[in-house]
């Protein structure tokens, strides 16, 4: 049993107006990734250098204790990947669809899939042009899941399903944890998805990590101090300082090191902390994002 | 075991917080009595769609305050004497004083104002009394 499904380390990839430069990833077994970037950070070129579909220039990727790309025919058969573009044949059922996978994959679980299609409410007899977006995300989804593939790999699962598909999705997607053997890395924008599921969260921007780390250390970490300062009071330079907004007197002071012990130190510094607001995921990533590009421009 | 646990959107605490709560409002009202098996991390995890570092987490803290008792490979139980101390609820209370006493400040009340409001708002609320009486007359 290898503990570690999904291994980067200094990887890079150069195309000529974008390139990855040295990602390093390291996903346990039995957890979620959500991988949060902008639109063009390189979360999905990434995604295609995991499945082997792009190869890096150079750095190394094992994936399921496979080398990629060498040996990516043996590790896509336990890798469920569903694009953004979903890859399905439009004038074929979701049925036709299902016969064409089951010989390929020897896992192929054909009553869940059958249970599956009617959690998501999908019609097996229908062709896939005819479905809405909605639909036919799920109707991937449930063509990936039903190989029961030790890694589920999906760029973007959520983007433009409407809330009860969401929900429906997300359930899904917990359900299949219920095996500790199994991970799912999945990318995304929708950042409330991202921090309810995931265990662990990657912000990637500009084809860089900007950063990686257990869920619950971010959200721990990161926080907003409301300060008042006395007259002529200059605003303490706390450590993991990201950015201070507000205005002079009272100031807004981002860190990514909060402990409770600082609180005391600006009120012994004079700066009287009137409150310590939490940061949901959303303002951690946009603020991470802003701090980066300033000062990557200065 | 279905957990009937809530999670709130709208509320701004951290989740493991609001699954601390919840798990220990059950122990209190006895639905789950000491030495019994509570929902293992993964099961809650999947239950609630909630990321299994979450529950890791709230059950860790649980520990710590002796609510619950987690063997490794075997699950979780609620501790034969689980201790309720409602050290949690005295920090927030703590932090909600602070708030009001700023806010008051802030209003130019001084403290023995601000006080007179704290035992005005321990007091049902007339407005509240009268809701009470329509809703009472509505459902019936």
């Amino acid at each position: 049993m290898n503990d570690i499904s999904v291994f980067f380390d200094g990887v890079c990839k150069k195309y000529p107006h974008f390139s990855l430069d040295n990602i390093g990833l390291e996903l346990a077994t039995g957890s979620i990734m959500g991988f949060i970037g902008a639109n063009g950070a390189g979360k999905s070129t990434t995604l295609r250098i995991l499945m082997g579909l792009v190869h890096q220039d150079s750095g190394t990727v094992r994936v399921l204790g496979h080398s990629m790309p060498e040996e990516q025919t043996a590790a896509k058969l336990d890798i469920g990947f569903v694009s953004e573009d979903l890859r399905l044949y439009g004038p074929a059922t979701l049925e036709w669809h299902m016969n064409f996978l089951r010989p390929i994959f020897p896992r192929w679980d054909q009553p869940y899939a059958d249970g599956l299609a009617h959690r998501f409410d999908l019609n097996p007899q229908q062709k896939i042009k005819g479905l809405s977006h909605g639909q036919r995300v799920k109707a991937a989804l449930l063509l990936a899941l039903a190989r029961r593939p030790r890694l589920l790999v999906l760029d973007e699962p959520t983007t433009g399903l409407d809330p009860v598909a969401r929900v429906e999705v997300l359930e899904e997607l917990m359900s299949v944890l219920a095996d500790e053997d199994r991970t799912i890395l999945f990318s995304s924008h929708n950042t409330l998805d991202v921090e309810q599921i995931s265990d662990q969260i990657t912000f990637i921007d500009r084809g860089k990590i900007i950063d990686s780390d257990n869920k619950e250390a971010f959200l721990d970490r990161w926080r907003r101090l409301r300060l008042v300062l006395p007259p002529d009071g200059v605003v303490p330079r706390l450590p993991g300082f990201v950015q201070v907004g507000g205005s002079g007197r009272l100031p807004v002071v981002t860190t990514n090191r909060f402990e409770p012990a600082m609180v005391s130190a600006c009120n012994e510094m004079g700066a009287t902390v009137q409150a310590v607001d939490t940061m949901t995921l959303e303002e951690i990533f946009v603020a991470n994002v802003h701090s980066r590009r300033e000062r990557g421009a200065a | 075991m279905h957990s009937g646990i809530v999670i709130s959107q709208t509320d701004t605490r951290p989740m493991y917080l609001q699954i601390m709560e919840q798990v220990k409002q059950r122990v209190a009202v006895g639905e789950w009595a000491p030495g019994t098996e509570i929902p293992s991390i993964r099961q809650l995890a999947i239950d609630l769609r909630v990321s299994v570092i979450t529950i890791k987490r709230a059950y860790l803290e649980l520990e710590r305050e002796g609510i619950i008792l987690t063997q490794q490979g075997k699950g979780s139980i609620v501790a034969p004497n689980p201790n309720l101390s409602p050290r949690l609820y005295y920090e927030e209370f703590a932090e909600r004083l602070e708030q009001v006493a700023r806010l008051g400040e802030l209003l130019g009340l001084s403290n023995d104002q601000i006080a007179a409001r704290l035992r005005d708002a321990s007091k049902p609320l007339d407005l509240t009394r009268t809701e009470t009486i329509r809703l009472k007359k509505e459902i019936a």
